[in-house]
């Protein structure tokens, strides 16, 4: 019973919204937007639970005093004061109306600078992980490694200056052997998830139920 | 003489009574006539002609289709600004403007895509075009009754070959689950990155450090998350029977309730419930790179000696497993993220590319079911190469022999963007 009744729903559910695909009468549609309307509301009660997550694995860190517990109060205090600071506690720096709320500043000059931070790294990772890739160690990888040269150089206007050929090269690379090996990724991938879906559907699949679906 | 006295006055009033009423009259008088002189149309500006109104096939009921006779000087128009109201309602404000139509455009619009101001499904309406100058000044045509009423339809015409399709797509995989359970062998090509699974939780477990399974950024509604999660219940399974500990860190609240109950329930399967630490899976944040810091910072200190990077992932791939390769653990990547895949196949020891992801729970389970489902996978692919090698044929023998029998193959498989 504790496994029937979800199958059902999601079969039962599934078939729906394969039939509403098909269907495009205002029942149908209303229909799908009623299913889709209950998404938000799923959501706003597992970010409660996700929260409470957070906060019951970071408290029992501090509580027995685990490996790197300090790093736990850089999690807690933000998670609550944020909140706090936005709905609670709205006020400016200097009290005015003009001068932004301290939860403003903050995510201005603390969370937006972090992240812009966390993803500028990533300049420097994708460099690492050329150097990487493009090591000639064999035959194979020397082909990459001019194919590389060549589009990059054809990206740039100092390609366009060394050779007309070479953004030619580039922009052939690209839509061809490149764009083919793309599409038949594509094409995989649709038919993965279409069997998936089918899977999940009529049951075959019942992972997602927990374990190993038996 | 005093009736003279009286006389006079009163024949004065008498007098000066029509020339008062003459002064009113004509303010009465000249007002409109004013006022018409500035609503009389420009000489040189015409109004729009008959407005034809015919419902919108495959939809639901919330569009028609109208169009106008364009006037026949239209010097001096900048645009045309179409007005709807319901059949027999009365007075200006009953008027909407629901289109404004350039007058370089064609004169056609689909009524019903605006919000504000939808098409009900059986209502009949009215409409009239005004010419507009680029000041804003309108210029009315007549009124035309829409004719006819929208109405929904059940089935879309335009997606008759997707139907063809998946219910071809479907029958094959049901044909194949149906052989996979009568016992046919089926041969499954080996693929490195599952079969390494096994080896990965192995080294976890001989060098006694944790086991790190990311289960992508994306939501539940992606299918690649869903994928994920069916390989991390075999892979928790092999976890709580090897008593590895497992660091399951999620980005979506959703998917975090859904892996933990996989991962629980893996760990009852494997009958090892008490070895289940509920602290082992977590929701850690929403923010794609505040997760990225976070994972980062665990795999710096925790130091596990195998990542697993399932799901869907975008920008934070390579930070992801650029810091897992430093740290020197052993790293598997499944992703159906075409921009993705190269920075997994560069930094990570296996990746799993596009449908490998959705193959690895079969591959990992080995039911006949879901071998059944992969074989009807291949059966399709097969026939899309099929088309694809009868497509390079056709478009040969066009070049060749100045033929289209190319565009009559793109007729029958395409079909057009559907709203």
């Amino acid at each position: 019973m504790k496994r029937t009744v979800p199958l059902m729903i999601v079969m039962v559910g599934g078939i729906l919204m394969i039939l509403q695909y098909f269907i495009p009468h205002q029942i149908s549609q209303t229909v799908f937007a009623y299913y889709t309307d209950w998404t938000p509301i799923i959501v706003a009660f597992a970010l409660v639970l996700g929260v409470g997550s957070l906060t019951r694995i970071h408290s029992h860190k501090i509580r027995r005093k685990a490996k790197n517990w300090q790093y736990s109060y850089a999690v807690l205090i933000p998670l609550f004061g944020m909140p706090v600071l936005a709905h609670i506690w709205p006020v400016s720096l200097s009290g005015g109306m003009e001068s932004p709320s301290i939860f403003h500043f903050t995510f201005m000059h603390v969370q937006v600078s972090i992240q812009a931070t966390m993803f500028s790294l990533l300049a420097f990772y994708i460099a690492s992980a050329a150097f990487r890739a493009f090591r000639a160690k064999s035959a194979l990888a020397t082909v990459l490694l001019l194919s590389a040269v060549v589009v990059m150089l054809g990206q740039v206007p100092i390609g366009e200056l060394l050779g007309r050929w070479l953004p030619e090269t580039g922009l052939w690379i690209l839509r061809y052997p490149n764009l083919a090996a793309k599409r038949a990724i594509m094409l995989g991938v649709g038919f993965g998830m279409l069997a998936t879906n089918l899977k999940i559907i009529f049951g075959v699949e019942r992972n997602w139920l927990g374990g190993t679906g038996k | 003489m005093r009736k003279n006295w009286i006389g006079i006055p009163a024949l004065m009033i008498l007098l000066l009574l029509p020339s008062l009423s003459v002064a009113q009259g004509d303010d009465e008088i000249l007002t409109p006539v004013a006022e018409e002189q500035l609503e009389e149309p420009d000489p040189g500006l015409d109004v729009p002609g008959a407005v034809t109104v015919q419902d919108k096939d495959n939809d639901a009921g919330d569009n028609l289709l109208v169009s106008f006779e364009l006037p026949a000087n239209t010097e001096g128009i900048f645009a045309y600004n179409v007005y709807r109201r319901v059949a027999g309602e009365l007075g200006e404000e009953a008027w909407n403007l629901v289109e404004v139509i350039p007058a370089e455009e064609l004169p056609e619009f689909i009524d019903g895509y605006d919000p504000e101001y939808p098409i009900s499904t059986g209502v009949l309406y009215e409409y009239r075009v005004a010419s507009t100058t680029v000041d804003g000044e309108e210029f009315f045509g007549p009124i035309f009754e829409a004719g006819i009423v929208s109405k929904g339809e059940i089935y879309h015409t335009g997606k008759t070959k997707v139907l063809i399709a998946g219910g071809l797509f479907i029958f094959l995989i049901f044909y194949y689950f149906g052989k996979a359970q009568r016992g046919a062998k089926m041969y499954l090509r080996p693929i490195a990155g599952i079969e390494a699974i096994d080896e990965a939780i192995g080294r976890a477990t001989e060098m006694g450090k944790p086991v790190l399974y990311v289960p992508g950024l994306s939501g539940i509604a992606d299918v690649a998350t869903i994928a994920s999660l069916t390989i991390l219940g075999r892979v928790a399974k092999k976890i709580a029977l090897y008593q590895t500990p497992l660091i399951v860190p999620n980005r979506d609240p959703i998917v975090f309730t859904v892996a933990e109950e996989v991962v629980k329930q893996a760990y009852l399967e494997a009958g090892r419930p008490d070895a289940y630490d509920p602290d082992s899976v977590f929701f850690l944040t929403t923010s794609q790179f505040a997760f990225v810091a976070g994972v980062n910072g665990m795999m710096m200190r925790e130091k596990p000696a195998t990542n697993f990077y399932l799901g869907m992932f975008w920008a934070e791939s390579l930070l992801l497993a650029e810091t897992g390769s430093l740290s020197g653990a052993i790293q598997i990547a499944g992703t159906d993220a075409v921009t993705q895949l190269p920075f997994f196949i560069t930094t990570c020891d296996y990746t799993l590319i596009g449908e490998e992801l959705y193959a690895a729970s079969a591959y990992l389970g080995r039911e006949p079911k879901q071998i059944g489902a992969l074989k009807g996978q291949d059966a399709c692919k097969a026939i899309i190469m099929s088309f694809i090698t009868v497509a390079l044929i056709f478009g040969i023998i066009d070049v060749v022999a100045n033929t289209h029998i190319l565009d009559w193959l793109r007729d029958l498989v395409t079909t057009p963007i559907i709203e």
